[in-house]
């Protein structure tokens, strides 16, 4: 008896277990088989061109792919200090009645759905930035030589840097949750040790906590990469939703993500269109699986250690 | 697409043909479900409508607004009764899929503007110049060609920031299709469809997210249905040159005008063209948005209480409409859709 239910729960969770790897799988392959007619129509051109004309079906993923890149890059560039503030700020210094009130607050901006951000970003954020932080960038750093390009003028409140903000905004709590549990697992004896020795907390982090937790810290950076990569609603609000690639950061551009949320109910079955969809979540399953595989490994080095 | 605010009650009242039809198709006296899918445009109003005839046609009405895309497929695949589409399917494509296609409502598309000192319905645009202006070659208030249109209008030196429609729309469609039709430097340079490939401006998802865009960004420009642009939605619109030169302002009277004037009859499976009509205080930019019917419906029970429920809306849903800021068909049009019903009940 016992024998058999072993057998059985053994059998259940077997098969829980494969299931997500077959789904996963399908996911992927039907992704592919889908945007096979794009890939065959524009071979690898497709990842190079700039076009997306649903009048002509001439498709490509350049503007996309360059906008979901840029975007998600310099989220990160924002948040990663954020983050890493916040968490310094909750394991080191925080007096430990502030600790709880921060660390819920962090965990609850996490749970704000993204259309929140979105229109938060579409409506207060974007008008409020382009009144005073964008003719303070364009009027700085836009005098700059070699990177003036990217700090140029552009009308209109939706741009690509108001799209990377929310998403900085949106991920920063995931990184800084992340930091802040790799910071508490550090030994107390060490940094007791460190603090014993004369060392500022600075110093504490720079040379006992971040040395002993720098690949979990980088897994965690990588997983809010990952959901910046993907992010749809919050984007699609601000980003401004054009095909075209700028230099500068204040034009308006796309996303994989936004486009195929934006072009797919309209998008008529066995089209040309819709197989170049498929084909851009095809490669946006790619950008993300390399980077969760990246971030994986670093865990795993951790773990490892 | 497009609903319609505005009051003008005249339009419609085709109501005393439905009797013949109702005879025509039958009333079977059990309750019968049927299924819809397609233009979300249209999703409100079938709502409505289904719930008003209940009681009178004991029809229950199961309708998806899944996009026009998706009811053009899901009716050629026979997985609903009926599909909604808010551009007309081509004639060779109803043929081999054994459609039946007739317009069920209309609407109208309004230009929302932001331009500082000037008054709601005061600036006057005419087709070719909004066409110059989303192609990026206009791109100043001040511009030469803008104040030809507005003697006495005191425009500003500010740049236009046209905004359009950045997920599939059938508002797009509508849009394109008239800038295609009054600037032959549009129709080859982007051309018309539900996503084109715009050469300036930004995109916003939804025709709220094009309001909200055209609101927020001073020297903006949109095109959005015209049930949208209502006063409590703070939207100025413009006047349009209509087709015979004189400016016409959006309302329901210049919509159905528009309408009125259409050639219904010479139109293959109705699929005529709203735009840019002649005759007086036409709106250049109206639609209608589309029902396709199975020619031989797998239970004729259902394709025939597809026909009594939109019977029932001709006759009896033109308040309905009005209430959700939609045109309703012209009386001529519903007899002459009701003819064509007919012929599928032979």
């Amino acid at each position: 008896m016992t024998q058999k239910g072993d057998k059985a729960f053994s059998l259940a969770v077997h098969t829980a277990g494969l299931f997500v790897l077959v789904l996963l799988g399908t996911i992927i392959v039907l992704l592919f088989i889908g945007g096979l007619p794009a890939f065959r129509a524009f071979g690898p051109g497709f990842l190079v061109s700039s076009a997306w004309n649903p009048v002509t079906g001439s498709f490509g993923a350049l503007v996309s792919v360059y906008g979901t890149v840029v975007s998600s890059v310099l989220a990160l560039l924002m948040a990663v200090p954020l983050a890493f503030g916040v968490a310094f700020f909750l394991t080191e210094l925080a007096p430990s009645w502030l600790r709880r009130p921060v660390g819920t607050a962090i965990e609850l901006l996490a749970a704000v759905p993204s259309i929140i951000y979105g229109m938060w970003g579409f409506f207060v954020l974007a008008p409020a930035v382009s009144a005073t932080v964008k003719p303070w960038l364009v009027s700085t750093l836009g005098h700059l030589p070699g990177i003036a390009g990217a700090f140029r003028a552009a009308p209109g409140d939706s741009s690509i840097f108001i799209a990377s903000l929310v998403l900085a905004i949106m991920i920063t709590p995931f990184i800084a949750a992340t930091m802040r549990d790799v910071f508490l697992t550090v030994p107390v004896i060490f940094k007791e040790s460190a603090y014993g020795l004369g060392c500022t907390p600075w110093e504490v982090m720079r040379r006992i906590v971040l040395p002993y937790t720098q690949a979990s810290v980088v897994g965690g950076i990588m997983l809010g990469l990952g959901r910046a990569l993907g992010e749809t609603m919050a984007v699609t609000f601000v980003i401004g939703n054009t095909n075209r690639i700028s230099t500068s950061i204040f034009a308006p551009g796309n996303t994989i993500a936004s486009l195929v949320a934006l072009e797919f109910p309209e998008a008529e079955s066995g089209s040309l269109q819709l197989s170049s969809l498929l084909a851009l979540g095809f490669i946006l399953f790619v950008i993300s699986f390399v980077v969760l595989a990246i971030s994986r490994a670093l865990l795993a080095q951790r773990v490892r250690a | 697409m497009t609903p319609s605010l505005s009051h003008a009650a005249t339009l419609l009242r085709g109501a005393a043909v439905s009797a013949v039809l109702a005879a025509a198709v039958g009333t079977p006296a059990h309750a019968q479900a049927i299924t819809g899918a397609g233009s979300t445009f249209a999703a409100p109003i079938y709502g409505a409508w289904a719930d008003a005839s209940k009681a009178a046609t004991r029809i229950t009405l199961n309708y998806q607004g899944n996009g026009s895309g998706a009811g053009q497929k899901m009716v050629t695949q026979r997985t609903v009764d009926f599909g909604g589409s808010d551009a007309p399917m081509a004639h060779d494509k109803l043929a081999a899929a054994k459609l039946l296609q007739f317009p069920a409502v209309m609407g109208a598309v309004d230009i929302a503007v932001n331009v500082p000192g000037v008054a709601d319905g005061r600036l006057r645009l005419d087709g070719p110049t909004i066409a110059d202006i989303y192609l990026g070659t206009i791109t100043a208030w001040n511009d030469p060609a803008i104040v030809k249109l507005n003697p006495g209008v005191k425009l500003p030196g500010l740049a236009i920031a046209p905004v359009y429609r950045a997920d599939g729309s059938g508002t797009t469609y509508v849009f394109t299709s008239y800038l295609s039709k009054v600037s032959p430097d549009f129709k080859s340079k982007v051309g018309a469809d539900k996503a084109v490939s715009w050469p300036a401006g930004t995109g916003a998802k939804g025709t709220a997210g094009v309001a909200g865009a055209v609101k927020n960004t001073l020297g903006g420009i949109g095109y959005v249905e015209s049930a949208y642009a209502t006063p409590e939605n703070h939207l100025a619109t413009t006047q349009l040159r209509d087709h015979d030169g004189a400016f016409v302002r959006p309302s329901l009277a210049s919509f159905a005008a528009a309408a009125a004037h259409a050639d219904w009859a010479g139109a293959k499976d109705f699929a005529v063209d709203l735009n840019d009509q002649p005759g007086a205080n036409a709106w250049p930019i109206v639609s209608a948005t589309f029902v396709l019917v199975p020619t031989n419906p797998a239970d004729p029970a259902k394709g025939a209480a597809v026909i009594k429920f939109f019977d029932w809306a001709f006759s009896n849903g033109d308040a309905t409409a009005k209430s959700l800021q939609y045109v309703a068909l012209p009386a001529s049009v519903k007899t002459q859709v009701r003819a064509a019903w007919n012929s599928l009940a032979k």
